[in-house]
């Protein structure tokens, strides 16, 4: 461990901060498109049209049960021959690691958000919805006036920490070669040989992001339970 | 206005209401009462199907509660609900509690949903409290919010279920007099309470319900001076000493 060159970090911090700019777009995307499906899921899986219900929750369980490196594999690999036997084209369609990567993290976290907002649409008393239905709203003005924004409320803070779980699983991306914060860590460390350098400095800004995005979590979180 | 005949509920296999009639005529105000149990909150809620039944046929102002074709939102509008825990949206301020539904339900205008809203809180006593949000006041004051929530949808009638029944003692009088207020007005209202003053001032007829069954409906004198089921002289006598 003489010979460490720390230097190696500077030149190649452009690369790197490019690699963290994709990290923070797909946890972005990935959480809002998430939340916004794993929402619908919810309301799917309380609908009281069973078949409806059956096949959010068949669609949940199957999802949580799977690794989240073999969805990633499976939706690149197996995505593209699907779409040919499907469509029936000449040659599988070529959708890319980077979209294949959003779509695969937006159908995967929808499920565990789902089971978050429906936890928080549960804890929103019976009677809030129906002093809503009293007054002549209907399922939907129900659902977006007055329990979401409730049930939305009450899990943020259990929303962002997934998100912060997110933020980590993203850099399983680095295997389909895709360029994240870590996938240009081990770019740069293959090229100079320079690995525990490169996996020094990428453990250390996960480390700090996340610690501090934890903290900001807990103090929100304590805020929340003083307004309520 | 309200016709209740006959109408039979079950959950599963527990029956909670039995054959139940009776009705409730334009400006006129009626009160049920009965042991804890015996299906009055259930009963009210169906009025405007809150509770669905199985049995039976609820109208309201002639349109059929029960029926598959009755346009749920458009009746419920309509009619005006009070609960017992005041169920005011947390969430939203004082004023948007009040101009939700009248902006989304009957398509008032931003202001002209406000308008109505200041005057009905000045009604109620509590203009100064528009802005707050529904934790920053007390129970008295929630449930008077509610009441004028309900009243913004310019109701045909009002149910009430135990209105004052999760308030403090000091605070039952500020919200008996709004809907002793009302009643003198010739709102028709169904309310579920157990305040018999509150019934001998205003209410024309008392409805007394156990195990889910009408067991007396008469008209307040008669009910106060001789009930003649049993079940009803031994309820009175019980919530009377206190
Ligand atoms: N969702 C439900 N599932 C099963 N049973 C229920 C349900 N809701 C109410 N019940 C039962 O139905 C009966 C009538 O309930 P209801 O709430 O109408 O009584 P109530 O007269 O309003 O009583 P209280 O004075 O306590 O409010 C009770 O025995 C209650 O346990
Ligand atoms: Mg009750």
């Amino acid at each position: 461990m003489g010979d460490l060159d720390f230097e190696i970090i500077g030149r190649a911090l452009p690369y790197l901060a490019g690699g963290l700019r994709y990290t923070f777009q797909l946890t972005l995307v990935a959480a809002t498109g998430g939340v916004i499906f794993g929402t619908l899921l919810a309301m799917a899986r309380l609908s009281s049209f069973k078949p409806l219900a059956l096949a959010a929750a068949g669609y949940v369980n199957l999802m949580r049960s799977i690794p989240l490196l073999l969805v990633i594999f499976w939706f690149y690999f197996m995505m593209p021959v699907l779409l040919q036997s499907l469509t029936g084209a000449e040659r599988p369609p070529q959708i890319g690691a980077e979209r294949s990567a959003y779509i695969t993290f937006v159908m995967f976290e929808a499920a565990f958000f789902c089971e978050i907002m429906r936890a928080g649409i549960q804890s929103i008393a019976k009677g809030q919805a129906g002093a809503g239905y009293a007054l002549g709203l209907n399922y939907w003005q129900v659902m977006g006036k007055i329990v979401l924004p409730q049930a939305f409320r009450n899990m943020l803070p259990i929303l962002l920490t997934q998100s912060i779980i997110l933020f980590q699983d993203v850099s399983l991306v680095s295997l389909l070669n895709v360029t994240d914060f870590v996938g240009a860590a081990v770019k740069v460390a293959q090229r100079d040989s320079r690995v525990v350098e490169m996996y020094l400095f990428v453990a250390v800004v996960y480390f700090v992001l996340c610690f501090a995005l934890s903290a900001a979590v807990k103090r929100l979180q304590l805020r929340i339970a003083i307004v309520r | 206005m309200i016709a209740i005949n006959n109408i039979s509920k079950w959950y599963g296999g527990f029956r909670v209401l039995t054959d139940c009639s009776t009705a409730v005529a334009k400006g006129e105000v009626v009160v049920v009462c009965g042991p804890s149990g015996s299906g009055k909150s259930t009963l009210i809620k169906c009025v405007n199907a809150l509770e669905p039944f199985q049995q039976g046929e609820i109208t309201v102002d002639g349109v059929s509660v029960g029926a598959k074709d009755t346009d749920l939102p458009k009746l419920r509008a309509r009619i005006g609900m009070v609960f017992q825990n005041f169920e005011l949206f947390p969430h939203l301020s004082v004023m948007e509690n009040l101009t939700l539904a009248q902006i989304k339900v009957l398509g008032r205008t931003p202001e002209a949903a406000t308008a109505k809203g200041a005057a009905l809180l000045e009604r109620v006593g509590l203009a100064a409290h528009a802005a707050k949000f529904p934790g920053q006041l007390s129970g008295g004051q929630q449930q008077r919010v509610a009441i004028a929530r309900a009243l913004a949808m310019d109701p045909i009638a009002m149910l009430f279920d135990e209105p004052t029944s999760a308030l403090d003692p000091e605070m039952i009088n500020e919200v008996l007099d709004v809907m002793v207020d009302l009643a003198k007005e010739g709102m028709t209202m169904m309310v579920v309470t157990h305040e018999m003053g509150f019934a001998r001032k205003v209410a024309h007829r008392v409805v007394f319900m156990d195990k889910g069954e009408i067991v007396e409906d008469a008209p307040k004198e008669d009910f106060f001076g001789k009930p003649r089921s049993e079940r009803a002289q031994l309820f009175l006598s019980k919530i009377l000493q206190h």
